[in-house]
């Protein structure tokens, strides 16, 4: 129970990121989150979108520096303390997060926590042990 | 293996007597039928009876690529045109290119010293041997080509180009032996390895000119197609290839030094440097009819070495070029190649083979940025895989140049791509 996550290498200069996001306009793609981190010399772009196979082919065609992997988008309780009750529970079975970043809807009214970690599939088991609800693509697609 | 073994193992003393002899007929040639070259000896007050001995070579003055456009196209010969027989030509990338003409003899002298380089690079009369040079006004192909068909090889003349066709005719006819620039050699190493028959191909050697081969280009082109590559040297002011080449203990390029004189000079004084030091390469060739030309500077740094190779020959060795005067930086006081940087930048994955250097003034200091570009989308997800490679290629970097150089890895297609000679250096230091 995961999601494609679209990482895009990305160069920190003037319209790096128009480039991006034109070419993603272009092919009607749509995006649900995205994150890019405030650093000195180039950055990784990740987003979200509804067609995530059409969105690597597109960019890869136009030349971008681009790699999918599996992310875990896992439901949260929109009150205080709701993120640091699932970040307590990877961290009792010892999983490392690598990044993440959340994002709200309206569709659906929730808040989801994007996480990437690096065994994937035992952070999926414990979270969903522990009552948690992830999100697949076929979720995202219906956002 | 010898194709001329007299000449190929004089001794010392003996080479030095064909060389001042050839030396004589060439520059009474030169100064009796090439007007330019009268006018410059007489400025210069030297004569062709003051040639006594081989050093009175240094009383010729030296010849640059400016004389030879300024004499575009046959004002150097010294045949008549009806007895030139064959025209070659440089791509002439920056202006008019530099015309050679040949002679009957000429072409029979070129194909036995491309002989002597084949052959002494390993290459026998049971060979097949694909010239994937391009034919045409660059002597590189015809050269080969002349030097394989006196050998008695079995030659492909397939050209460039048509790379999956290159394959399959190096896969159907059995092919031993491949000419190529090293470029393009691992391009189609790459391709026979991508279309699975790598394994299916006999070739055996190399026979690469025409560009630098770096070290760690030789290797990657041995890896995937398991062959030996060897480099020889030449140019189109000198009659093209054959001027030296690699034998088979790869240490080092034989000159053919009964038909060229070499010479190393300090690039900046003109001065001639002792043996064993580095400097730029100047070459008389001895034997030309149609196209002589004395003290020819080539621009490439090299070294010169008379010691005894274990191949038997007795002809002097001139190390692998490293690089021209012309693409020369020094930074921090170091001499740094663009080939250099090239090499490592070749062996390190993730990234593509384009570069551009960047050089700075910072606080009073040199700076050199290398910029590539990152072509591997697996190590996006960490970004500090993405430093860690910066680091690793700075390392790499470090160890080869001696200096301490900035990478900045940029996104696939930035980076100008050239079609002629490649303009990869940004000096921002006078500015």
């Amino acid at each position: 129970m995961s999601v494609k996550q679209i990482s895009v290498f990305v160069e920190n200069k003037q319209g790096a990121l128009l480039d991006i996001t034109t070419r993603l306009s272009q092919h009607q793609i749509n995006i649900r989150a995205v994150s890019l981190a405030d650093t000195t010399r180039f950055g990784i772009f990740r987003l979200i979108v509804d067609k995530p196979d059409e969105c690597e082919k597109a960019l890869r065609e136009e030349g971008f520096t681009v790699s999918i992997t599996n992310v875990l988008v896992v439901k949260l309780q929109d009150r205080p303390g709701g993120l640091s009750e699932a970040v307590k529970i990877l961290s009792e079975h010892g999983i490392n997060i690598d990044y993440l970043y959340a994002f709200i809807t309206h569709a659906i009214n929730d808040t989801c926590v994007i996480v990437r970690v690096g065994d994937i599939e035992f952070a999926e088991k414990v979270l969903m042990d522990n009552g948690f609800t992830l999100f697949s693509d076929e979720d995202i697609l219906k956002i | 293996m010898f194709w001329q073994k007299d000449a190929e193992t004089m001794n010392r003393a003996k080479i030095k007597e064909v060389q001042l002899e050839r030396l004589k007929w060439t520059v009474s040639r030169c100064y009796n039928n090439v007007p330019y070259y009268k006018e410059m000896m007489d400025k210069a007050g030297v004569t062709p009876e003051k040639i006594k001995t081989l050093d009175d070579v240094r009383r010729l003055p030296l010849t640059t690529k400016d004389v030879l456009r300024q004499n575009y196209p046959f004002k150097l010969f010294a045949s008549p045109k009806e007895d030139v027989v064959e025209i070659h030509a440089s791509s002439g990338t920056t202006g008019k290119p530099v015309v050679g003409g040949y002679t009957k003899n000429d072409l029979d002298l070129w194909g036995h010293c491309m002989a002597r380089l084949v052959v002494a690079a390993g290459a026998r009369q049971d060979d097949i041997a694909q010239i994937s040079f391009g034919y045409g006004l660059f002597t590189g192909a015809f050269g080969l080509h002349y030097g394989l068909q006196k050998v008695g090889c079995m030659i492909v003349p397939i050209s460039s180009g048509n790379s999956e066709k290159q394959i399959m005719l190096m896969e159907d006819f059995g092919v031993t032996v491949l000419i190529a620039t090293p470029s393009y050699a691992v391009y189609l190493s790459e391709l026979a390895k991508d279309l699975g028959v790598a394994g299916n191909l006999k070739l055996r050697l190399g026979l690469f000119g025409s560009e630098v081969c770096t070290p760690e280009m030789r290797k990657q082109i041995e890896n995937n197609i398991g062959i030996i590559v060897t480099d020889n040297y030449g140019l189109t002011e000198l009659g093209g290839c054959g001027v030296s080449g690699e034998c088979e203990e790869r240490d080092g390029l034989h000159i053919n030094e009964d038909h060229f004189l070499a010479e190393i000079i300090d690039p900046d004084t003109g001065e001639v440097l002792p043996e064993g030091e580095s400097g730029e390469l100047v070459i008389t060739p001895l034997s030309k009819e149609a196209f002589p030309i004395f003290r020819y500077r080539t621009k490439d740094i090299s070294r010169l070495s008379t010691e005894p190779c274990r191949c038997g020959r007795t002809l002097i060795r001139m190390d692998k070029v490293v690089g021209r005067t012309d693409d020369m930086l020094i930074i921090k006081g170091v001499n740094v190649f663009p080939s250099q940087i090239e090499s490592v930048i070749f062996t390190m994955p993730h990234i593509g083979p384009h570069y551009q250097l960047v050089l700075r003034k910072e606080r009073f200091m040199d700076c050199l940025e290398v910029q590539v570009e990152l072509i591997d989308g697996t190590l996006l997800e960490k970004y500090g895989e993405l430093e860690a490679l910066e680091n690793r290629i700075k390392d790499k970097l470090r160890i080869v140049l001696g200096i301490d150089c900035g990478v900045t890895l940029v996104a696939p297609r930035t980076i100008t791509r050239f079609e002629g000679k490649a303009k990869r250096i940004v000096d921002l230091r006078k500015a």
